[in-house]
């Protein structure tokens, strides 16, 4: 007996088909006989697609939050102790309700193209809409077929083991999985856009190229967000002091991103020079392939990790699919390349055209290592039946060259003008930056960094955080003698001005926070072991850790031992950290889960390694690392670079009001809550 | 015009050729494989001193741990060969004999293996846990003595 939420969510699930395969049908029907009656039910369709996807994913919730284990899903996820807020996020925590809350933010996507961008003369959003139906079918066939999230249970059991207690042992899993959904999914717009042009006959012209920038840096700033959750998720649960460890599944996260990056900076090349057409085309399509292929190695159980949650027959849909948008993309790309021959041609060597072909080239080279990377033990494994795996060493020696000429051309690029730039220019622009780049080598070399590449990942970010803090205050400093306006003022306008181009720059600026906490952090790692008994002390990094208590706790869904430790400077008492172990009743293994201390310098991050049953001592590994915290600032400054650089310009009103509105009366001061959030 | 052209094409390819080298060549570096004891002593002196995942069964009754000096040694056995391994460093909580491991580190001359990553292979599914074992038991204990 399926129960209502079952029947609710099955049902919208099943509905959804045929909705969608309509759509599917009408697009061509209206472009082909100019119907837009039949218009009409295309964008109906992709409405209905997502109130659907909607109704169903509201069924899964309120299954998961009713403890409804009749629901397979709810029977595999669910438990009666795990707290509500897990409960909620459980949707997102194993295979059917990822795949589920997948197909509900591409309905989304796919009602807000619509709802956005129906106006726009032409076909490009008809087809762009028939591809994201597309698309949207084959996760409706997952979740009809393989990845049924609405099974029946029978009988229904009592409870069940809660979610896996890696993804419910912090509060970043509310925010990791989402983030990378809506920046993976969101890489489904552009190649929407992409297929849309090429049928619409719009690929000649290059005005499509501007609203498939703008999807592709909401995407790009999700997917920028979500990586940096993702490591900062990893290094605050999985325990062992690090945030990246060149695993396929950050592989898999990172490579569209590379793409996508490279696509942002080429599509300015278009615009401006009307050159890389078919790249862009490429660029766009490859990077929709990769969001495939990595949920692919991730979903499919191909490579184990706390991702992959089944091995089932789903590989096999992913690998059809794959090979599908392959062939499609490779006939539509191949198909349009004679027609969209270069109207630019590289006026010289010294030009912003040329900068940004180099950091296509790198970011593309570094994309293809980590594929080559990532997908190589799976390819040896079946074609010699060795295991092998492909670890740090390798990435560091491939893509070390590359990361520290991307980060020398971040200092070029903006700099140089396009077509071509004079001598005079080249000097007067190329040549202050240097002393950024003598100052932070200088600053690295003090801080003790020996690793050569550290230093020139110090020396490149200084040349160009300077040449991009040049443009700030140059453009300010004109704006400033313009019109008699204040620094502050004059920065705002300037930005105001140009948003896409400044955006960019601001994103630089996070994207060097990133580099100098990821050189100083791997370079000046300290990392310190001991057993302590209660009173003892041990050293790490100038402080001294004093064990205080060893204790357990008895919570709903686990019991937690902890280590409560006093960190002394000198013989003051700076602060306390209590690393604990979370024993979750349905796993074997307990969950680490370290504490952090994190200052603007850096962070002590203690580890409670092992314990005696009897509480007399605990084992306890300490690491220092400076500038972690950086990273994590980096990446919020990434994102604000890309929200002031693709928010969508406000449109002018048609009539500017001359006469002043009325102000509205300005609410009464909110009190101040006495706990933040 | 064909002749630019040419030239475009030429250098794209020195390119890739380049790059596919470099790959090649850091893959040939810095593979590391997945063997079992019983493939690695076969591999004799070959596997001295070279980054190897090693994986097996805890020998049981062959796990010493000092928790003063934090080294642990232990043997990793396949069934039909085993291997020393010397690790410094506090065990996962629930190491314990006949468990999957799997080690990184080198093979050194001297017949023992030296562990730089100690990794326990993790199951999700549910097994009944052994007398002793369940953090239930151990959780007991530790609040009498912690209080």
């Amino acid at each position: 007996m399926q129960s209502v939420n079952g029947l609710v969510g099955h049902g919208a699930l099943l509905l959804a088909l045929p909705f969608i395969a309509l759509g599917i049908i009408a697009v061509p029907v209206a472009v082909n006989r100019g119907r837009r009656d039949w218009l009409e039910i295309g964008y109906g369709a992709v409405y209905a697609n997502f109130a659907l996807m909607t109704a169903a994913a509201l069924a899964m919730i309120s299954a998961l939050v009713t403890h409804d284990f009749s629901v397979s899903y709810v029977a595999q996820v669910g438990s009666r102790e795990t707290p509500l807020f897990y409960t909620i996020i459980s949707l997102w925590g194993a295979l059917e309700g990822s795949i589920l809350f997948w197909a509900w933010v591409l309905s989304f996507y796919g009602m807000t193209v619509v709802a956005l961008n129906k106006s726009r003369v032409g076909n490009l959003v008809p087809y762009a809409a028939m591809t994201l139906l597309c698309i949207s079918l084959f996760f409706a066939i997952l979740l009809v077929g393989p990845a049924n999230p609405f099974g029946i249970v029978s009988p229904v059991p009592q409870n069940g083991p809660g979610p896996n207690p890696l993804l419910q042992n912090h509060i970043l899993m509310a925010v990791h999985p989402p983030l990378l959904y809506l920046g993976y999914v969101g890489m489904s717009v552009p190649f929407a856009f992409a297929v849309g042009a090429v049928l619409s006959g719009e690929a000649e012209h290059n005005d499509w190229i501007k609203v498939t920038r703008t999807w592709t840096m909401a995407s790009w700033g999700f997917l920028s967000a979500a990586i940096i959750a993702g490591m900062w998720w990893s290094y605050e649960v999985l325990g062992w002091g690090g945030y990246w460890a060149w695993d396929p599944v950050e592989n898999a996260s990172f490579l569209p991103w590379l793409t996508a990056t490279a696509f942002l900076h080429s599509a300015m090349v278009q615009e401006r020079r009307g050159m890389l057409r078919v790249w862009n085309l490429n660029l766009v399509v490859g990077t929709f392939v990769l969001t495939i292929l990595g949920t692919f190695l991730t979903r499919s159980g191909i490579i184990s990790s706390v991702h992959a949650f089944t091995t089932g027959t789903i590989g096999y849909y992913f690998l059809a699919f794959i090979t599908i948008v392959l062939i499609a993309g490779g006939v539509i790309v191949a198909g349009s390349s004679d027609k969209l021959r270069s109207r630019g041609r590289l006026d010289s060597a010294a030009s912003r055209e040329t900068v940004f072909l180099l950091n296509n080239l790198f970011l593309t080279g570094f994309m293809l290592t980590v594929l080559v990377g990532t997908l190589f033990p799976l390819v040896a494994e079946a074609i010699r039946g060795v295991k092998v795996s492909v670890g740090g060493p390798f990435y560091n020696r491939m893509t070390l060259p590359m990361i520290a000429a991307l980060l020398f051309l971040m200092g070029v690029g903006p700099a140089l003008p396009w077509k071509i730039a004079s001598t005079a220019e080249l000097k007067r622009k190329l040549i202050p930056p240097a002393a950024g780049a003598v100052l932070l080598a200088a600053v690295a070399l003090v801080a003790g960094i020996h690793d050569p590449y550290g230093v020139l990942v110090f020396a490149f970010v200084g040349y160009a955080a300077t040449a991009n803090f040049r443009e700030f205050s140059i453009g300010a400093g004109a704006r400033r003698a313009a019109h008699d306006e204040s620094w502050p003022t004059a920065f705002v306008r300037l930005v105001e001005g140009n948003r896409r181009r400044y955006g960019g720059y601001i994103a630089h600026f996070g994207v060097f926070f990133v580099a100098l906490g990821v050189a100083m952090s791997s370079t000046l790692r300290t990392e310190r072991e001991a057993t302590l008994q209660r009173g003892m002390t041990m050293q790490i990094a100038g402080r001294t850790l004093r064990l205080q208590d060893i204790w357990g706790r008895e919570e709903p869904q686990r019991q937690v031992v902890g280590a409560t430790l006093e960190i002394l400077n000198g013989n003051r008492v700076i602060g306390t950290l209590e690393p604990r172990m979370n024993f979750y009743r349905t796993q074997q293994e307990p969950v680490p889960t370290p504490d952090v201390r994190s200052g603007v310098l850096g962070d002590l991050y203690l580890n409670l390694m092992a314990f005696r049953p009897d509480g007399s001592s605990a084992t306890i590994r300490a690491i220092y690392q400076p500038l972690v915290p950086w990273i994590w600032f980096g990446g919020g400054v990434v994102v604000f670079g890309a929200i002031v650089g693709g928010w969508p310009t406000a449109r002018r009103r048609r009539a500017p009001a001359r006469v002043p509105v009325p102000t509205p009366p300005s609410p009464p001061p909110a009190r101040e809550p006495e706990y933040a959030a | 015009m064909n002749r630019k052209k040419g030239i475009i094409i030429g250098g794209a390819a020195i390119i890739v050729a380049a790059f596919a080298y470099l790959l090649y060549g850091g893959l040939d570096k810095n593979v590391v494989y997945f063997l079992t004891p019983h493939e690695l002593l076969a591999k004799g002196t070959k596997a001295v001193d070279v980054p190897v995942r090693l994986g097996g069964q805890v020998k049981p009754g062959s796990v010493k741990w000092n928790d003063t000096t934090l080294d642990l040694h232990f043997t990793i056995t396949d069934g039909t060969s085993e291997v020393s391994v010397a690790s410094k460093g506090a065990p996962p909580q629930m190491f314990r004999d006949g468990m999957g491991v799997v080690v990184e580190g080198r093979y050194r001359a001297d017949g023992t293996f030296n562990c730089t990553n100690l990794m326990v292979k993790h199951s999700n599914e549910y097994r009944p846990p052994k007398p002793g074992e369940s953090p239930q038991e151990m959780q007991k204990t530790l609040i009498k003595g912690a209080t």
